[in-house]
């Protein structure tokens, strides 16, 4: 809380202290459409703050340095845990491999039952009826990888069909990829419309929005493109497919982290954020905690809000969590494989 | 997840355990002589201080205090290794004892950072990304200066001046000694280098590793002590040089007190550096800026951002994102690895602060400061922020040297270069914007040394720094940080 002047010497009435205000509060939320034309959208846009570079990775950078230790480190590498989206997105996935990994998410380590739950199994659409039998009646959530995942390269019809099967084999989250192109080029209203649309496929499923950011290049795109998501209706921006170059990175895990605070500082509306790809260490995860710790803070400190998309990340997090209980490493082959 | 009650996010919420850096590093020694001719003595009086840890207020270590006689006796080793060793000392040779100073400083890096920390309170997090590896950086750069002054841009062959008297200030002790001595070496003086006196430990163990790098007896001296000891170097009729970075009021009796000899002079003082923020400024690298600007090492930095000049369209919003950020430093134990903010150096500082906060309240400022819990022992101060502070309030106008932020408004370009200049002083100013040609426009018009755009205190040794007006003159780093060691 802030202080008051000490009342001995000062006579004037404190103006602008508002103790609420050292807190991201989040504005109540109106149901009303914010954006009704490409136009408005347009001037939304090109009216948010500009990110410099050099000053967001260093920010990043500096956030790096956290020390975490002790109890910090054993309550961070569970939260992280509980975070994690267990992803298998390739060619080869087999309906036995996507029940072993359903199985690990549930209890990602068998002989600790203190280990949580992971928040959800991350599959193409056409595995999502397998996971959906395995994870049936528990809390660990089905997530699917549709719109023409991970290009994005396809027709809007495609698109929301690819979308309504994975949403009617059972799953409860989607995670869409925006098309870049379009963005790219100045088709803003094009991406909004394919995000509105893509949304009320979702129906109750929650929807993340994937911006792709190696392909948006600079920091300014991912912040334009995180507002024009959350405009949009997504429940969840999130980083990367994995597929390309250029992944998740703490300056753009940061970036998005500002626009979902001021959005719903603003706004009203609480979106999460999900960092995806390459994050393969405890140490990493750590960082990235620390980032949402520092910028959004305490509201999004949960798998409802944040999210790791990973898939090695798992296992590294549970041998640091029984360094942290005996003292050594165990070898990597305590833990299976997926 | 549509929220529809109200709903409060904590920044910070995760706390984080201590993680201090270990003091057991430092392997302080329980008494210090003075480092004349190459090797440790006491001092000829016997007479003793001692340093202190800011952050507890323990004892850290007996420093020998240098009278007149020792300061003659360093000067006169200094005279010696001039004359018989270092002027005829090449280029290439004396690049070589740099770059080992330089190794030397990066091999012995942990020890350095943890002996800085224990004897200023910086944050061990500074200390050890910043001003060690300056400091290495510094001798490197100006190892590869000593066999090409040449091509300086100083005619050829240019000469060195001789024997320099340095002293230098307790907010960057090690990283200040480099700035100082690297040039020195590099141009070919013998040097007496005058650590301050709250802040004497790095200086030391300096020492020590010139006596590793086998550097040339009495080419460096360095000579403990407390103002008396800095006023006799000054006045020592041999040396040359005087270099003197510290405050205006000290700076302004050196020039006095040299006015009347041959001695070359150059000051870097203090300053009343201004922050201007436009209102297209990158808002979140912007606040960032405004706080390192300010925080950075408590605000011990002669070129703090101390103004902030804040477009009024903007006022409201960067004042309240300013705030928040203020409560979210991590104020404390200097050694623990995630303290922002660390320990005003001395008591004498914190009750200059403690001084011009209350005239500050006083003259009708707003005062914000963090509700951070500060530690019962040592010398501590909350990080503060002043908002409706006008130009003729003394926070607006004196150096404060603490954590304190004092916010100002401006409605045009020309109103802010106006606030900006309206200070005795003319150290560095920022500038912030997206709008390069504004950028420009104004920092053409700003009265400063140096100026920076979308950032705030970076330092780099190819670059130079140094005042206008009573911030000094001068410069240091950089090609022309050589002149101030070179007969030009």
């Amino acid at each position: 809380m802030f202080i008051a002047s000490v009342g001995r010497v000062s006579t004037v009435p404190l103006r602008l202290v508002v103790p609420d205000e050292i807190d991201v509060v989040i504005a109540r939320s109106t149901d009303a459409p914010i954006v009704e034309s490409e136009a408005q959208l347009r001037t939304v846009l090109s009216s948010l703050s500009g990110v410099d570079a050099v000053g967001v990775e260093a920010r990043a950078a500096k956030l790096a340095t956290r020390s975490i230790k002790k109890s910090t480190k054993m309550s961070a590498i569970d939260m992280a845990i509980s975070m994690v989206d267990l992803t298998t997105l390739e060619g080869a996935d087999t309906p036995g491999r996507v029940q072993s990994l359903c199985t690990k998410a549930l209890r990602p380590d068998p002989r600790d039952l203190t280990v949580p739950s992971v928040a959800a199994v991350c599959v193409y659409p056409d595995l999502v009826a397998q996971a959906r039998r395995t994870l049936a009646g528990s809390a660990v959530a089905v997530a699917a990888v549709a719109t023409a995942f991970p290009s994005g390269r396809a027709s809007m019809a495609v698109k929301l069909l690819d979308v309504r099967e994975a949403v009617a084999a059972g799953a409860d989250e989607i995670d869409m990829v925006i098309d870049r192109g379009a963005f790219l080029s100045g088709r803003l209203g094009q991406v909004y419309e394919e995000i509105v649309a893509v949304k009320e496929a979702c129906g109750d499923a929650h929807l993340k929005v994937i911006l792709e950011t190696g392909e948006l290049v600079t920091y300014d795109n991912v912040r334009r493109a995180s507002w024009l998501a959350m405009l949009a209706g997504a429940d969840f921006i999130k980083t990367s497919t994995g597929k390309v170059g250029v992944n998740a990175t703490q300056p753009v895990a940061l970036v998005m982290l500002e626009a979902v605070r001021d959005f719903a500082e603003t706004n009203g509306r609480v979106v999460g954020v999900k960092v995806a790809g390459g994050i393969r260490t405890t140490k990493d995860a750590m960082k990235y905690l620390v980032i949402v710790n520092e910028t959004a803070g305490s509201a999004w400190l949960t798998p409802q809000r944040f999210r790791f998309g990973a898939s090695s990340l798992l296992n590294d997090l549970l041998m640091q969590r029984l360094k942290q209980q005996r003292g050594a490493y165990v070898r990597p082959d305590e833990f299976s494989g997926d | 997840m549509n929220d529809k009650n109200l709903e409060k996010s904590r920044l910070g919420a995760l706390v984080y355990d201590p993680a201090p850096e270990s003091a057991s590093i430092a392997n302080i020694k329980p008494s210090y002589g003075l480092f004349i001719d190459g090797a440790f003595s006491d001092a000829s009086s016997h007479e003793h201080f001692v340093t202190l840890n800011p952050a507890t207020e323990e004892v850290l270590s007996t420093v020998s205090r240098a009278s007149d006689a020792d300061v003659d006796r360093a000067v006169s080793s200094a005279r010696r290794a001039y004359e018989k060793v270092w002027s005829k000392t090449s280029g290439a040779e004396r690049a070589k004892y740099l770059f080992r100073i330089a190794r030397l400083i990066q091999e012995r890096s942990r020890e350095l950072a943890v002996v800085e920390t224990l004897d200023n309170g910086k944050p061990i997090r500074e200390s050890r990304d910043i001003d060690i590896p300056l400091a290495a950086a510094h001798f490197f750069y100006y190892a590869g200066w000593a066999d090409k002054l040449d091509h300086a841009g100083y005619g050829a062959n240019p000469q060195p001046l001789g024997v320099a008297g340095q002293i230098i200030p307790w907010n960057f002790p090690l990283l200040m000694a480099a700035w100082k001595l690297a040039p020195a070496l590099a141009a070919g003086n013998t040097c007496v280098l005058k650590p301050a006196e709250t802040t004497p430990l790095t200086a030391l163990v300096l020492a020590e590793i010139l006596q590793q790098a086998e550097l040339p007896s009495g080419v460096v001296n360095i000579i403990t002590g407390d103002g008396s000891t800095g006023a006799a170097l000054v006045e020592h009729p041999g040396v040359d040089k005087i270099a003197f970075t510290g405050s205006t009021e000290v700076g302004r009796l050196i020039q006095q007190r040299v006015a009347s000899s041959a001695k070359h002079l150059t000051l870097e003082l203090g300053g009343k550096g201004a922050n201007i923020v436009f209102e297209d400024a990158p808002i979140d690298e912007m606040i960032e800026g405004i706080i390192d600007g300010i925080f950075f090492n408590q605000g011990h930095v002669c070129c703090a951002g101390s103004r902030l000049l804040v477009q009024e369209s903007i006022a409201d919003e960067v004042l309240r994102r300013l705030v928040r950020r203020v409560e979210q430093l991590r104020v404390g134990n200097p050694m623990d690895k995630n303290t922002d903010v660390g320990a005003i150096n001395s008591a004498a500082q914190l009750a200059r602060i403690e001084e011009l906060t209350a005239f500050g309240e006083r003259e009708g400022a707003t005062r914000y400061s963090s509700s951070c819990v500060l530690p019962e022992k040592g010398y501590w101060f909350a990080p503060t922020v002043f908002a409706d502070v006008a130009q003729s309030h003394r926070i607006a106008r004196e150096e404060i040297f603490g954590p304190v932020l004092s916010v100002l408004s401006f409605r045009t370009p020309e109103e802010a270069v106006a606030k900006a200049n309206n200070t005795n002083y003319g150290l560095a100013c920022g500038v912030w914007s997206e709008k390069g040609s504004r950028t420009l426009w104004v920092a053409e018009r700003l009265r400063a040394g140096v100026i920076w755009a979308n950032t705030y205190n970076r330092f780099d040794p190819a670059s130079p720094f140094g005042g206008v007006r009573e911030s000094g003159f001068g410069r240091e780093g950089g090609r022309q940080g050589l002149e101030a060691y070179l007969n030009v």
